[in-house]
């Protein structure tokens, strides 16, 4: 096995076996602190695969800025293993059923594809002039749109979470 | 054997199967609202994964909207459950029922 098959695997486990720590942890602190090792996990993924670019993002955008609006939150509201609700045991089976069956439905439409090679090589389009390029010509549209679109979600963020009276905390980015 | 196309779909599947179970499994809002992340990451990992194999930058433009997509879904959702946690001291899903009756 090489090193990239290696790589895969280690990442791979550390993944979803965090991931697993995500949805089985009673303290929602520590899923927090999961994900964002889940989401570590996945930027090794973006490094391995020759995406560079999107591996800083992923880890400057998710796991620095939105999982700390999370931890902030969760922390915020004094959450802990004590005041978690749970659901009731056969409610948890019925979604681990309903997961796995989707799981099984789609491993079964998958299991017949083809294989694709995947050319270790190393390539260019994950560096960043390229993907400005890209996105400066191609997807300049949705570029601008996706600008309105937090233009918009900053706004929405400040009026919903404005106080009506007296002292006024607010919830903004 | 070595790392193809189908282990990278099966990665991806994994993933995304824990991020729904764990949104059936669980009553808290927030964990709910991270395992939407969860399922959001797995699709962006299979969108790099055949970018890599097709040798072509749209898909890793697909993963950089769906990153804004995510942040902007995360600034207004936690306003939101903040907005409700303030209103009825709790982040427990089961409690936002009142449509039912």
């Amino acid at each position: 096995m090489d090193i990239y098959g290696i790589l895969f695997w280690v990442l791979s486990a550390i993944a979803v076996g965090c991931a697993l720590g995500v949805i089985l942890s009673r303290n929602p602190v520590n899923s927090v602190l999961f994900l964002i090792l889940t989401f570590f996990a996945i930027s090794g993924h973006y490094l391995l695969m020759n995406a560079q670019f999107l591996f800083i993002v992923n880890i400057i955008v998710y796991a620095g800025a939105i999982m700390v609006l999370f931890l902030f939150v969760v922390m915020l509201m004094n959450l802990n293993a004590d005041v978690e609700p749970q659901k009731g045991q056969l409610v948890q089976l019925a979604g681990v059923i309903a997961g796995g069956i989707l799981f099984l439905v789609v491993l079964a439409a998958i299991k017949t594809t083809q294989p694709q090679a995947i050319d270790k090589t190393t390539t260019d389009i994950g560096l960043i002039t390229n993907l400005g390029k890209v996105l400066f010509t191609k997807f300049v549209l949705p570029f601008e749109i996706s600008s309105v679109l937090f233009l918009s979600a900053m706004i929405g963020a400040v009026v919903i979470g404005k106080k009506e009276d007296t002292h006024n905390l607010q919830k903004g980015e | 054997m070595p790392v193809n196309s189908t282990h990278y779909l099966f990665l991806s599947l994994l993933l995304f199967s824990i991020g729904i179970m764990g949104a059936l499994m669980r009553r808290n809002a927030i964990i709910i609202f991270m395992c939407i992340e969860l399922m959001l990451n797995a699709v962006n990992l299979l969108l790099v994964a055949f970018s890599k194999i097709y040798g072509d930058a749209d898909a890793q433009l697909f993963v950089f909207f769906i990153m804004v997509v995510a942040a902007v879904e995360v600034a207004v959702g936690l306003a939101i459950i903040v907005m409700m946690y303030r209103k009825v001291h709790s982040v427990d899903i089961n409690i936002l029922n009142r449509l039912k009756h």
